[in-house]
C-alpha cells in the first residue's frame, strides 16, 4: 500500500505528541476508538477560558500510520483556534489533505470525533461556568 | 558489515528462487521445450524426461514413489482437488468431512463450498499452543466421515500439527487423510507413509522453486485413494489433471526438493539459530512482547509475535526496509484481524500488534541484527506515540474500559 507523502511525513515527524494534565479544568480529553478495532485516539487540548483558544493540543495514537497522521494533523489544526472554529473541522478535510484512500476514511473519522470528544469533555467540565453545558458525553471515558 | 535493504524475511509467502534452480530450469524455455504429451518426436521425450525426473525429485523427498505424484498449478489447486476429488468419488460411502479453523483459505473455502452441495464439514477448534486436540478429533469421526483434511503446518504461527497421531486414527478409522504441505514440505522431515498421509498438497515457490507449480500426493496402496478430476481435458496426470504440463517448473520444482532433501539437516539447524537469535535480542530489549503458537511444535523459521500497544499496520511502516507481514486488521484485503491468532484465544487487540517473521534460506546473520534492532527501535517510537501503553504504564485496566467502538 502506498501513503501519501503527508501521511509518512506526519508518521515520521508527528507534530504535538505527548499528554496534558487530565485533571486540569482548562483541559479537555477526547479518547476515541477501540484496541480490538486496531485504533485508539487520545486527544487533549487545553482552552483558554476567557478568548475559548485552544491554547496547545497533544495527542497519542495506537493505530495504523493514516490514523497516526489524521491526528497528528488535528493537533496541528485546532493549535489556535476557537472551539468554535474546531469544531467546524470535518473528516472530509482531513481525507483531502493527506490524500486517504477509501480505506482509510474511518481514520479521518475517529480524529474529527476525538476532536469533538475533546471539547465535549472541556465543556462538561466547565458546565458551571457561562460556556454551554457539554451536548454528548465524552467518548470513551472510563 | 553493511546489509542489502530492503531485507525478505517473508517466506512463508513466497521465496526466492534458488540459482541452481534457475539454472536447471534455462535449457526449458527454449532449448527442451517440447510438450511432454508430445509422444512422437525427440522434443517431446526430452520434456517427458524432465517431467519424470522432477517426480522422482519430488517423490523421494516425501518418500513416495514417483506414481504417486500429480503435477498441478499450485497448493491452492491441490487443496482442491484432494478436498473435492474425494468428496465426489466417495460421495456414497459419506458426506462427512473433518478439518480445523487453522486451515489455510484454499482449505477452509473449499470445505464450504461443499458444504452448499450438501456435504457437512466439522471445524475442529485449536487449543491455545495452536495444535488441535487428538481426543477431540476422535470424537468428531462418524460412520459418515470420509476426509480428514488438517495441515501440517501454519502458514501464519508455524505451529506444527501432530500429523503422525492424527494420520494413525484415520487410518484405523479407515478415514482418507489429507494434508496441506505447503510450509512444512522442505523445511522439516515428511513422510507419507510414516505419516500415514494419504494426499498430501505441495507448492514449489515455497521452497525455493518457481511460482505457478505445485503437486499432489496421492496414495496409490493401502489404500489406494481415487480422485474424481476438477479439470477436464486431455487425460494427462492419468486423468486426475489435464493441462498441458509446466515442463520448466516442474525440472525446478523437481531440483528444488532435491536441495532441500539435501540442506534440510544443516539448513533447518541454521534457521533455527537464526530465528533464536531474533526472538532472544526482541525479548532482551522489549517488554510486553508475546510469542503466538507453540514454541515447541513450530517450523525452525518462523517467528510470530504480538507487540503489544502498536499497531501492527504502524508497525510495517515503521520497518518499511524489512518485508515481514502482520495479522493486523489493516494488512489484510478483509478488514478483520488473523483468524489463525484468533482461533488460539489470541485477544483481537493483540492480534493488531502481530508481526509475522518469516526466515530463510539466504537470510544471514547480519541481516537478523539489523531486523531485531530495526523492530525494536520502532515499536520503542510507536509506544511512546501509544495511548494504550501509557494506559498501561498507568496501571489502567482496559479490559475494563468503555470503548467507544465503531
Amino acid at each position: 500500500m502506498a501513503y501519501s507523502d503527508k501521511v509518512v511525513d506526519h508518521y515520521n515527524h508527528p507534530r504535538n505528541v505527548g499528554s496534558l494534565d487530565k485533571n486540569d479544568p482548562a483541559v479537555g480529553t477526547g479518547l476515541v476508538g477501540a484496541p480490538e478495532c486496531g485504533d485508539v485516539m487520545k486527544l487533549q487540548m487545553k482552552i483558554n477560558p476567557e478568548t475559548q483558544v485552544i491554547e496547545e493540543a497533544k495527542f497519542k495514537t495506537f493505530g495504523c500510520g493514516s490514523a497516526i497522521a489524521s491526528s497528528s494533523l488535528a493537533t496541528e489544526w485546532v493549535k489556535g483556534k476557537t472551539v468554535e472554529e474546531a469544531l467546524s473541522i470535518k473528516n472530509t478535510d482531513i481525507v483531502r489533505e493527506l490524500a486517504l484512500p477509501p480505506v482509510k476514511i474511518h481514520c479521518s473519522v475517529l480524529a474529527e470525533d476525538a476532536i469533538k470528544a475533546a471539547i465535549s469533555d472541556w465543556k462538561k467540565k466547565n458546565a458551571g461556568a457561562e460556556t454551554p453545558a457539554g451536548e454528548t458525553k465524552a467518548a470513551g471515558q472510563a | 558489515m553493511a546489509v542489502k535493504l530492503p531485507i525478505y524475511m517473508d517466506n512463508h509467502a513466497t521465496t526466492p528462487v534458488d540459482p541452481r534452480v534457475v539454472e536447471t530450469m534455462l535449457p526449458y524455455f527454449n532449448e527442451t521445450f517440447g510438450n511432454a504429451a508430445s509422444r512422437n518426436h525427440e522434443y517431446g521425450w526430452k520434456a517427458e524426461e524432465g517431467v519424470e525426473h522432477g517426480r522422482e525429485q519430488v517423490a523421494k523427498l516425501i518418500g513416495a514413489t514417483p506414481k504417486e505424484i500429480i503435477w498441478t498449478s499450485g497448493a491452492t489447486e491441490s487443496d482442491n482437488l484432494a478436498i473435492k476429488g474425494v468428496a465426489e468419488m466417495y460421495r456414497e460411502k459419506g458426506n462427512h468431512i473433518i478439518t480445523q479453523v487453522t486451515e489455510h483459505k484454499a482449505v477452509l473455502d473449499t470445505c464450504k463450498r461443499l458444504e452448499k452441495y450438501g456435504f457437512e464439514v466439522t471445524y475442529l477448534p485449536v487449543q491455545k499452543d495452536g495444535r488441535v486436540n487428538l481426543d477431540e478429533l476422535r470424537r468428531a469421526i462418524t460412520a459418515k466421515t470420509i476426509l480428514i483434511t488438517i495441515m501440517y503446518a501454519n502458514n501464519e504461527i508455524g505451529v506444527v500439527q501432530p500429523v503422525a497421531e492424527i494420520g494413525a486414527i484415520a487410518k484405523e478409522k479407515g478415514v482418507f487423510f489429507h494434508v496441506d504441505g505447503v510450509q512444512a514440505v522442505g523445511k522439516i522431515p515428511v513422510d507419507v507413509n510414516k505419516d500415514n498421509i494419504d494426499l498430501l498438497s505441495m507448492s514449489a515457490h515455497k521452497l525455493y522453486g518457481p511460482k505457478g507449480v505445485g503437486a499432489l500426493y496421492v496414495r496409490r496402496r493401502n489404500p489406494r485413494v481415487q480422485l474424481a478430476a476438477i479439470i477436464d481435458g486431455g487425460g494427462h496426470e492419468r486423468g486426475m489433471r489435464s493441462g498441458t504440463l509446466n515442463v520448466t517448473g516442474i525440472v525446478g520444482f523437481g531440483k528444488a526438493c532435491e536441495l532441500c532433501q539435501q540442506e534440510m539437516p544443516a539448513e533447518s539447524a541454521r534457521m533455527r539459530g537464526l530465528r533464536d537469535r531474533l526472538k532472544d535480542a526482541i525479548f532482551k530489549e522489549l517488554d510486553e512482547v508475546f510469542i503466538n503458537g507453540s514454541m515447541t511444535y513450530r517450523l525452525p523459521n518462523n517467528l510470530n509475535i504480538s507487540f503489544a500497544y502498536v499497531e501492527g499496520e504502524s508497525m510495517l511502516m515503521g520497518i518499511n526496509d524489512i518485508a515481514v507481514s502482520s495479522g493486523s486488521a489493516c494488512t489484510s484485503a478483509t478488514l478483520e484481524p488473523s483468524y489463525v491468532l484468533k482461533a488460539l484465544g489470541v485477544g483481537e487487540d493483540l492480534a493488531h500488534t502481530s508481526i509475522r517473521f518469516g526466515l530463510g534460506r539466504f537470510n544471514t546473520e547480519e541481516e537478523v541484527d539489523y531486523v531485531a534492532a530495526r523492530v525494536i527501535e520502532t515499536v520503542k517510537r510507536l509506544r511512546e506515540l501509544s495511548p494504550l501503553y501509557e494506559m498501561a504504564k498507568e496501571g489502567v485496566d482496559m479490559s475494563k474500559m468503555q470503548w467507544n467502538t465503531h
